[in-house]
């Protein structure tokens, strides 16, 4: 278990939380121009780097707002939280 | 009569088990990952096919990925023809392996309970035994009494908060030493002059069009007349080598096993609701398994709430479990699709071949995909019970759709 940063709340159990896969998953500009192919990577196919990847979580249990994080997936390690309406930030 | 301390009846090992050849320059197959499906394919190549010239390369050692992290469960009731066709022919595999291998793998058909727990659980249940029996699988429903005659530790009073209604029962599945099962693998793979490259990391590959000619690897580069991507939840990072995208998102599934107990716990439970599944290991542990943690993860570890909700379980189903002490835990990668199934087949690149997407069912499918992929490579045709499982379903629509049956949440 460990501590997750609510840009909100600060810091509070892992266990508060709720996943919610990969960030930045942008809704299609013009869904009734995508083919089949194109369609199936924006609903099944998402990014699964080992290492820094910036992810959507949710603080379920305390404000129930969603943010941002970059976190490593080799290490389990945040970089970083950031608010839905905030730049991601650069991960040296 | 003296007691015999448990497990005291496990067979010894062979002094020889595989030779640590170097790298040759070529092979005509190299099969990424030496895990159970990796070492499973390239034994049905050598012995189905006659095909030898074949490499499987692991970056660590041989089957110390999920391979030995699972939790031994084998079965094959699965909803959909498509799953039960393939688990079915690899649960009929299991049952003549010992003698293919000529290596003892301690195949146990002890049976094993789903359990239901609601109303919706029960109608669910009864639905898939009857598809079971159609696909020609062993598979019952039974009555909360007849769970307590089959596993007389499951508490099936009526007050606890998930009360028992009944299971499905498949008495043909059953539990397997799984590093036994990938010895036995790589021993007869090995024998058949199949080269088995521990400590040998893929870097990346080298191409020619369509085709990848060669895999670059830690220990040189290794030229491939065909290549198999056996790798379980590191997939995603061999196919982003190769610029593919395959819709598989890495979780850390965790197991534990208890200390060493008497027997009491002849037969597999698994429940789906209330998430956790326990056999009893031959020595005498008790092997528990719950489901996926929920965030994308490499670390071959979880979280420690995940353990607790599962010991809660399985104290509430177990009462005679309360007092016992855990002694590890342990955590894989697992590679999970969008529709709980695997993908085996083709991918853009003409002579590779992928294999994975098996979630938490992998282990019980080792003979099965390892005989099917086997068939696949050797022919250059999809075998027609791995056929579904292709890459292009969730561009088709044709999905697999199979969380109910896979019996744990993912």
């Amino acid at each position: 278990m460990q501590l997750i940063e609510c840009p909100w709340c600060g810091p509070r159990e892992e266990t508060e939380f709720h996943y919610g896969g990969q960030a930045h998953v942008a809704y299609p500009q013009d869904p009734a121009a995508m083919s089949d192919e194109e369609w199936a990577h924006y609903i099944f196919f998402r990014a699964n780097p080992k290492g820094p990847f910036a992810e959507r979580w949710s603080h379920s249990a305390g404000c129930r707002r969603w943010f941002n994080a970059v976190r490593d997936t080799a290490t389990y390690r945040f970089h970083g939280v950031y608010r839905l309406d905030e730049r991601k930030p650069t991960i040296s | 009569m003296r007691p015999q301390t448990p497990g005291a009846h496990l067979p010894e090992h062979p002094d020889f088990l595989w030779r640590n050849p170097e790298p040759k320059r070529s092979y005509d197959v190299v099969i990424v990952g030496g895990g159970g499906h990796g070492l499973a394919t390239a034994h049905y190549l050598a012995k189905n096919h006659g095909i030898t010239k074949v490499a499987v390369l692991e970056k660590g050692w041989l089957a110390g990925g999920n391979m030995a992290r699972n939790t031994t469960l084998i079965r094959s009731n699965y909803l959909w023809d498509e799953s039960a066709r393939i688990y079915e022919h690899s649960l009929k595999l299991w049952e003549s392996l010992e003698d293919d291998l000529g290596y003892p793998i301690l195949f146990s058909q002890r049976g094993v309970l789903n359990l239901a727990h609601s109303l919706q659980d029960v109608r669910d249940s009864v639905r898939r035994v009857e598809a079971n029996k159609l696909n020609g699988i062993d598979a019952q429903w039974v009555e909360p009494d007849e769970v307590k005659k089959l596993c007389s530790i499951v508490n099936t009073s009526s007050d606890i908060r998930y009360p028992v209604l009944g299971a499905t029962y498949q008495p043909r599945a059953g539990i397997a030493k799984h590093d036994y099962v990938a010895w036995g693998f790589a021993r007869r793979a090995d024998q058949a002059g199949i080269d088995i490259i521990q400590g040998c990391e893929v870097t990346g590959f080298v191409t020619d069009g369509d085709r990848v000619t060669g895999v670059r690897t830690s220990r040189g580069d290794i030229a491939a007349g065909q290549v198999a991507l056996c790798a379980a939840g590191h997939t995603a990072v061999l196919t982003e080598m190769l610029g593919i995208r395959v819709p598989v998102q890495s979780h850390p599934l965790q197991a534990l096993v208890s200390e060493l107990l008497e027997p009491v716990h002849p037969t597999i439970v698994m429940s789906n609701a209330i998430h956790v599944y326990v056999s009893q290991a031959h020595k005498g542990e008790l092997v528990m398994g719950a489901g996926i943690d929920s965030y994308n993860g490499y670390g071959q570890r979880g979280a420690f709430h995940i353990i607790e909700r599962q010991m809660a379980a399985a104290v509430e189903l177990f009462p005679v479990f309360a007092r016992a002490h855990l002694l590890r835990t342990w955590g894989g990668i697992v590679d999970v699709t969008p529709d709980a199934s695997p993908i085996v087949g083709r991918t853009p690149y003409r002579n590779v071949y992928l294999n994975c997407g098996w979630g938490t069912g992998g282990f019980k499918a080792t003979p099965g995909v390892g005989w099917c992929l086997a068939d696949t490579i050797a022919r250059d045709e999809l075998h027609p019970y791995t056929a579904p499982f292709s890459l292009d379903r969730f561009i088709t629509g044709a999905l697999v759709d199979e969380h109910g049956a896979a019996a744990v949440a993912h």
